[in-house]
């Protein structure tokens, strides 16, 4: 290979410490991660693992103790600004007001990425058609059922067409149809603007089906990584065993006592 | 753009945002002004033939304390608003956009400061009715104290909002630095009524020199003493307060 893949994102030692009653406490200690233009990336790990304290360091929202990373072509330290603009962001709460209307969050979420008036109307539309808003704009943002209010954050985020989309468990708490509905959109942003995708999850069928390359990690650093496949041949004996084996396998948390090895003291 | 039109451009996008929260909730509106309005109506008669100290009717004592337990409470409570926003997760969608950090506080704080001032033109209009009377140059000065007043300390509280751990502790902080804030600047009465000791304590609470400051300038005063140093303490506690609010708004882990 000649040419390497160009990067979207790439993290050397990412650390983040929090100041707590009890000293320090490093949520994040050490993540190197590198994804390429395109890909979806499935970020996994047991709650508390510092999957989204590293979302938020590579969206801006919180700075890194210590590491440094490039997402999408700009360092993170050195030109916050230039990440804003190229990256888009869904929390896990989403980041709509309830009491306002789809169609002006919409219009003002463009106008944060500083689309011109005109570039965030015509923006409204194609959105609106895009991710099937059609019909919602006049409601308030509280109204939307849950699958409604995912597509809605979505296009909030997919506004200003970004190189890279981060989305922390976007389909916790839909039902199964909106789910695939989201994986759909999600592959389709990939395929039609190339968008690189990093989301975390505890859906291990999710994980399976939607992202090319997993990343575990597990008390704040990296324990595992590769595709599915991969992962499932090396954790869990076989490319045909199911993705729950490896993970439990990995985050050392077995589920059937198979050789119950003595407790180590 | 340059950075400054840009700042501008951003920070009306953002008040543009709260201006049209605040056409919406029209009660809330109404309901901020209660409190000084009870006291206009219920409390200000007590005092019309009570000697206070000081020239001028008690109206113009009364009304600048009103004025700016109007700011002191309306701005206070201002980060309830951001609170709840915080919890649906508004803070930070907007925090990841390339919006300047200062826009959105200030597109905020402009918001607060405008209502406020509105509001005050209310409860002047009211206070005429009751038996104001004061020269209009002194009730515009008054005006512009409410609003840097309320800039600052709507400031302060989104800071407190960014930082407060759980929302159930921010109404509780709010009250015990408003209450002693309205007590020991002389908002009801002025402080020229105190003992020694606690006209000595009141010179150490920032707002007691902008009370001053109004109160001179209803009586029409406007180049004593008092104007200029409710000048300064007004100023220099706007400066602090947009400061701090802003690196939260930066850094929180909000």
């Amino acid at each position: 290979m000649d040419a390497p893949d160009r990067l979207s994102i790439s993290a050397t030692g990412l650390t983040r410490a929090f100041r707590t009653g009890r000293g320090p406490v490093e949520a994040v200690r050490g993540i190197d991660l590198t994804v390429r233009a395109g890909e979806i990336l499935g970020l996994l790990g047991p709650n508390g693992a510092g999957k989204t304290t590293t979302l938020r360091m590579l969206t801006t929202l919180l700075s890194p103790t210590g590491g440094t990373a490039t997402v999408a072509g700009h360092d993170l330290a050195r030109d916050p600004a230039g990440v804003r603009r190229r990256t888009g962001y869904v929390a896990q709460s989403g980041g709509v007001d309830p009491t306002v209307s789809v169609r002006e969050e919409l219009l003002t979420q463009a106008r944060l990425y500083r689309l011109r008036k005109a570039e965030a109307a015509a923006r409204l539309e194609e959105l609106t058609l895009d991710l099937g808003l059609t019909g919602l704009l006049d409601r308030p943002c509280g109204a939307l059922s849950g699958g409604q209010r995912r597509r809605l954050d979505l296009a909030m985020a997919l506004t200003h067409r970004p190189e890279v989309l981060f989305l922390d468990e976007p389909t916790t708490g839909l039902d199964p149809g909106s789910r695939a509905d989201l994986w759909d959109l999600l592959r389709r942003v990939r395929a039609e603007w190339g968008t690189t995708v990093v989301l975390t999850t505890h859906y291990l069928d999710e994980a399976d089906a939607l992202a090319d390359r997993l990343v575990v990690v597990d008390r704040g650093a990296v324990v595992a990584e590769g595709t599915p496949a991969a992962l499932k041949a090396r954790h869990a004996g076989s490319p045909d065993a199911s993705l729950q084996d490896a993970f439990l396998a990995i985050t050392g948390r077995t589920a059937a006592p198979r050789e119950s090895a003595p407790v180590a003291v | 753009m340059t950075p400054v039109p840009r700042l501008m451009s951003d920070t009306a996008l953002v008040f543009g945002r709260y201006a049209r929260q605040t056409l919406r909730s029209k009660m809330a509106v109404t309901f901020g002004m209660l409190m000084p309005l009870l006291y206009l109506l219920l409390y200000g008669p007590l005092l019309t033939d009570v000697p206070l100290g000081s020239s001028g009717s008690s109206w113009q004592i009364l009304v600048p304390g009103l004025l700016l337990q109007l700011a002191l409470f309306g701005a206070g409570f201002a980060g309830i608003g951001l609170l709840m926003e915080k919890q649906h997760g508004v803070i930070e969608r907007m925090r990841v956009t390339p919006v300047s950090r200062l826009a959105l506080l200030l597109g905020r704080v402009l918001r607060d400061a405008v209502l406020l001032t509105f509001q005050a033109g209310l409860l002047v209009l009211a206070a005429v009715a009751m038996g104001l009377r004061a020269p209009l140059p002194g009730v515009l000065i008054g005006f512009a104290f409410v609003a840097l007043l309320a800039a600052s300390l709507a400031s302060l509280s989104y800071a407190l909002a960014m930082k407060a751990p759980a929302p159930q502790a921010f109404a509780p902080v709010v009250n015990a630095v408003n209450l002693p804030a309205m007590l020991l600047s002389g908002l009801m009465l002025p402080m020229s009524l105190a003992p020694g000791w606690l006209d000595a304590l009141s010179h150490l609470m920032p707002l007691r020199y902008p009370v001053d400051a109004v109160r001179a300038a209803f009586i029409g005063h406007y180049t004593a003493p008092a104007v200029l140093h409710g000048t300064l303490a007004a100023v220099a506690l706007a400066a602090v307060s947009v400061t701090a609010g802003t690196r939260l708004f930066r850094a929180a882990g909000a």
